[in-house]
């Protein structure tokens, strides 16, 4: 298929449809409803289900519900939103039921604001929901790689029986960009009836099955938590993805940097480079699992002396990247986190000052 | 002659832990006969609630979903809206369907989502032990009302039946009780009324049944049935309150 240009969050509704993801609930939200008004025209074009529900606490267990009936569905909604809809998101997680959340993050705490943020890192990463419940959690850098980033979104869903999360700021969801979309997708999870309340007379056993996450006995819910961290230990395995910028060479520091941030700081590398000042990057593609090693081992070069933690938050991905470094050179934390994306010199600034 | 009564198949094998006196064994199984006269037990999904129903599942021999406390409805709209072709029952207690679910389950009737919805109304909070509902009546004693429920702190107990009906949308809304057989009967009728219009796509359908809580009431199972007819039945009066045209 050709290049087309599309708004991120229009992108975001295309994508999941050629992912073979015919259901979508959603309550609007900004920056993100252009999801949903793209979906309420598209879907019925391709036999889908679209429905907006009274809230996002509503909308969570809608998605429970189909995802237990064992079809692809999907939603998003943004940083007030996805904690309204972290209840569902537990329950899903212990039901072990596949569904993919797009967080288009914007500020908090509250209400905060309705620019770009990436804020919500903590609570995707570590703390969504209660219990011992992890999402696999992708962070696209462009309205092309959240596009890929969704389409394989489903099938990752599929296999860990996991809830997924993109993990897109607002200017992922409002920029437009040149966008070529991957071929369409298989329809349908491929072993469902294993576990999916679809109808015993859908399947072959003829027994019933049940999607639930209440586990009385002690033992078995020790069980279910340990089948649970099997999972997470995989995706830890065989899930992380990163690129490294401006890595081949010595550099004197390193900036870890995800997301929209990330753009920012491949231009202040570039614009560095002109100066003499090499400082090479890591930019994870998924925030959990965090891409630890290459960090640790592009942290490790011997010409780097510091590592930067670069995110428009407060300071929280800064907790895995010392817990990747683990305290062999310094790491510290910039950024900003009112909706105001750092510029390129303010970028370049901190670098001179603690760096070069 | 042959066995004329047996368990239906859409009950399972299992012993319930409901509490001597509990009308939930009845409801469960008018909801099995009806799933067994409609032959609809292999595209039937139920929804259990958080309540003395949670465990649901293991008394009926269909397939399940557990909800969280409240959010049974919108997990049954997520399922119907996807697979309109499964028949698809919520089983709801009144502290979950009318306090902490009241909002999903008043813009699922509104929306007209064709799903069943059995409410079971006691009155009461069973399972957390005997708490105060919406639909506790006044100066009824709970552990959280040891004074009996105050209406000017906390208002009158919610009719839910007579609030959904209410709304514009067509809908199917039922009370029943089945404290004595004669009730029995009429409130198995209106389960299997609110299947049928499931299955003819027809409308939301909502029974609620009046049931007893000896345990958390401090009533034997007789001196429950005598308050339910007397007290819940004057205030929860039995009846169709909207019927589909």
């Amino acid at each position: 298929m050709a290049k087309v240009l599309m708004k991120g969050n229009e992108a975001i509704g295309e994508a999941a449809i050629r992912a073979g993801c015919l259901n979508y609930f959603a309550y609007p939200i900004t920056p993100q409803s252009e999801v949903a008004e793209y979906l309420v025209r598209r879907l019925p074009e391709v036999g889908g289900v679209f429905l907006q529900g009274e809230s996002e606490v509503a909308v969570g267990y809608m998605i429970f519900g189909a995802a237990g009936a064992g079809v692809r569905v999907f939603t998003t909604s943004s940083s007030p939103g996805i904690s309204l809809m972290s209840e569902a998101i537990s329950y899903i997680a212990a039901a072990q039921c596949p569904a993919v959340f797009v967080n288009i993050m914007r500020g908090g705490p509250g209400l905060g604001g309705i620019l770009p943020s990436q804020a919500d890192y903590l609570q995707a990463t570590k703390g969504i929901g209660h219990g011992d419940c992890r999402l696999l959690v992708m962070a696209p850098a462009s309205v092309q790689e959240a596009v890929e980033m969704v389409m394989k979104a489903f099938p990752l869903a599929e296999k860990y029986r996991n809830p997924v999360m993109i993990l897109g700021d607002g200017l992922i969801g409002q920029m437009m960009e040149p966008v070529e979309f991957p071929d369409q997708l298989k329809t349908e999870p491929s072993n469902k009836d294993a576990w999916a309340t679809n109808g015993m007379d859908h399947r072959k056993s003829k027994t019933r099955n049940l999607v639930k996450s209440l586990f009385l006995d002690p033992v078995q819910l020790n069980d279910n938590n340990l089948a649970l961290k099997a999972k997470y230990d995989r995706m830890r395995a065989e899930e992380v993805m990163s690129e490294s910028y401006n890595t081949d060479g010595d550099y004197k520091g390193l900036i870890v940097s995800y997301g929209t941030m990330s753009r920012v700081c491949r231009t202040a590398i570039d614009m560095l480079k002109t100066e003499g000042i090499d400082v090479g990057m890591i930019r994870p593609q998924t925030v959990f699992p965090f891409p630890e090693k290459a960090v640790a081992e592009a942290a490790m070069k011997p010409s780097c002396m510091h590592v930067l933690s670069i995110e428009m938050s407060m300071g929280q991905m800064i907790e895995d990247v010392e817990r990747s470094v683990k305290g062999r050179i310094p790491v510290s934390w910039y950024g900003k986190c009112g909706g105001d994306i750092p510029t390129p010199e303010e970028v370049i600034d901190v670098v001179r000052e603690r760096i070069a | 002659m042959g066995k004329t009564f047996k368990k239906p198949e859409a009950l399972s094998d299992a012993h319930t832990h409901y509490c001597p006196g509990c009308t939930h064994g009845v409801i469960h199984r008018l909801v099995a006969e009806t799933i067994d006269e409609l032959g609809i037990r292999g595209r039937t999904v139920g929804i259990a609630p958080v309540g003395c129903a949670v465990l649901a599942y293991n008394y009926f021999n269909c397939d399940f979903q557990e909800a969280a406390h409240g959010r049974a409805p919108a997990m049954a709209t997520g399922i119907k809206r996807v697979r309109p072709d499964l028949m698809v029952f919520t089983y709801q207690g009144d502290g979950d369907l009318a306090s902490i679910g009241m909002g999903e389950i008043i813009h699922a009737a509104n929306r007209g989502e064709k799903f069943t919805t059995i409410f079971v109304n006691n009155a009461i909070y069973g399972m957390t032990g005997g708490q105060m509902a919406p639909t506790t009546m006044p100066d009824q004693r709970t552990s959280t009302s040891p004074f009996g429920r105050k209406v000017e702190e906390v208002g009158m107990p919610i009719k839910m039946a007579e609030l959904l009906a209410a709304l514009q949308t067509p809908a199917y809304i039922s009370r029943q009780t089945v404290i004595k057989p004669k009730y029995i009967t009429k409130a198995k009728k209106a389960i299997k009324q609110a299947f049928t219009y499931q299955l003819e796509n027809k409308c939301f359908s909502l029974v609620e049944v009046v049931s007893t809580c000896p345990t958390n009431w401090g009533m034997t199972p007789v001196q429950a049935v005598e308050w339910t007819e007397k007290t819940l039945l004057a205030y929860y009066q039995p009846g169709d309150y909207k019927v589909p045209a």
